[in-house]
């Protein structure tokens, strides 16, 4: 479904991606783990084209993306930003419903109303908040309305971007739920970005391990504790000690 | 001397390189006016923010400016037994010169510095990156609509100025400095030309679009954080104040040499 074939980018003297290979199934959830700086995001940008690769070919569904449609393509996709990323002057039901308002697959309004409210009560939200800015909404609720928004128009594929980050080990593990609840009763291909071990277990049928730019392991979620690779190793346990390098 | 030629070298260079980015964008906006989709609801949104909210600050300016010049003009005049030209230099010191600049300056301050601000905060937080995935093309959704806003109605603004503007004359010049109200305004309409409106209001739609484009491209040029959203809202107050300026010189010599 998704495959990326030595995939290099770099900032300035910074090679982030220094080749990445990597298969993801058709309805597959891969979870890619990595610390923070090793280009996790960065891989994300560069399937959905927010970044150019410098080397190497992405391929979603056998298309080379850099040749496709980026209108059709990118209709085929929904994407939890980390931070929300929630449009500060719409109301809630209009981030949500904020491809149905407009371009190929916008739909008469008070259809994509009611669709934004489906989505809103799938993820637990009422209607209340409907009206509401994102500024007045918890950290959690800003969350579960990116979630939304991101399964609004349906997409064969989800990428979610930090999904826990800045939330409580309650509400992350209520988001964590949510988000494997809906992948698979969508039956949607789904890559999450996280170092949260918790989202790690709750989430991934597959696990790929980012390091120094490259895939340093990857595997079913079932097999991350037998791995015996002492960088993976050292990353889930949270050791300080270790191959991988930490500042002190 | 190897070290001043070669750091003149990179100043020349990068200048270069900023007014070829400069321009490539400027291309790249006008270009979205030919292309759907257009987001008419995001321009009337701009248009509300651009042209109908600036309009108290653009009063009062023009306001206080018109009655000022009128007190100068006469002081001024006086030096030279020259008190009577009051209503006329008012009438063409505010149309030619401080209508359109003074309204392009408050715009640059109140409509650059908003735009850069929201654009660059929307970045770093991801929210352009947003627009992209969720099948809308920035450049269309946010930056041709304001644009566009703001080089039509500016020209707008400029016009309401100019009128504030002379009426500010009007009352100082009536009601301080003792003129005949119908004399007044009677000298003021046979001294204005056709072309000394038109070139208000071909400045107005210029320095709109400067302002616009100025907001435009630094906020989406924005570095990340608090920052870079600061730096860019600063840098595009001053680059729009910079370029209206100039294109008020330029526009003035196409407009007005002998």
């Amino acid at each position: 479904m998704i495959r990326l074939s030595q995939v290099k980018k770099s900032f300035g003297d910074n090679h982030v991606l220094r080749g990445i290979d990597l298969e993801i199934a058709r309805g597959e959830s891969m979870v890619v783990i990595g610390g923070s700086g090793t280009g996790k995001s960065v891989v994300l940008k560069c399937i959905l084209g927010l970044m150019t690769p410098e080397a190497g070919m992405i391929e979603v569904g056998g298309q080379d993306v850099s040749r496709v449609s980026r209108d059709a393509f990118l209709a085929r996709f929904g994407m939890l930003f980390q931070a929300s990323a929630l449009f500060d002057s719409l109301p809630v039901w209009q981030n949500v419903a904020f491809r149905l308002l407009r371009g190929a697959q916008k739909r008469p309004k008070a259809e994509a109303r009611a669709i934004a409210l489906t989505k809103l009560r799938r993820v637990g939200l009422g209607p209340e908040v409907a009206e509401r800015l994102p500024a007045e909404l918890s950290g959690g609720m800003q969350k579960r309305v990116g979630l939304a928004r991101a399964i609004a128009a349906d997409p064969e594929i989800i990428f979610f971007d930090e999904p826990t980050t800045g939330l409580d080990p309650i509400m992350a593990g209520v988001i964590n739920d949510l988000i494997r609840e809906i992948v698979t009763e969508m039956g949607a291909t789904a890559v999450t970005i996280t170092h949260d071990m918790s989202s790690v277990r709750a989430i991934a049928d597959r696990v790929a391990m980012l390091h120094h730019g490259k895939i340093r392991w990857a595997g079913p979620v079932s097999e991350i504790d037998q791995a015996g690779d002492p960088y993976l190793d050292q990353f889930i346990n949270g050791r300080a000690e270790g191959p991988i390098e930490t500042l002190r | 001397m190897i070290r001043a030629l070669a750091w003149l070298g990179r100043l020349t260079l990068g200048l270069i390189a900023a007014l070829g980015r400069m321009t490539l964008f400027v291309l790249e906006v006008f270009s979205h006016l030919f292309r759907p989709p257009w987001y008419p609801r995001e321009f009337g949104n701009a248009v509300m923010s651009v042209g109908w909210q600036s309009l108290p600050v653009v009063g009062l300016t023009a306001l206080f400016t018109g009655g000022a010049l009128a007190l100068q003009i006469y002081s001024g005049g006086a030096r030279f037994s020259a008190e009577a030209v009051v209503p006329q230099i008012v009438a063409i010191g505010m149309v030619r010169e401080l209508g359109p600049v003074l309204v392009g300056l408050m715009i640059a301050a109140r409509v650059t510095s908003s735009i850069a601000a929201e654009i660059a905060t929307m970045k770093v937080t991801e929210q352009i990156d947003a627009l992209v995935t969720l099948s809308t093309h920035p450049m269309k959704y946010l930056t041709l609509p304001r644009v566009l806003a703001a080089t039509l109605t500016v020209p707008v603004l400029v016009g309401i100025g100019d009128v504030i503007g002379i009426f500010g004359g009007y009352v100082v010049g009536v009601y301080r400095l003792g003129f005949n109200a119908a004399g007044y305004l009677q000298n003021t309409v046979d001294f204005l030309e056709a072309l000394d409106i038109l070139s208000s209001l071909a400045k107005g739609a210029v320095f709109g679009a400067l302002a616009g484009l100025a907001g435009c491209y630094y906020g989406l040029n924005s570095a990340r954080g608090a920052m870079g959203v600061g730096r860019a809202t600063k840098s595009g107050v001053v680059a729009a104040a910079v370029l209206i300026l100039a294109a008020n010189f330029v526009l003035t010599e196409v407009f007005f040499s002998a």
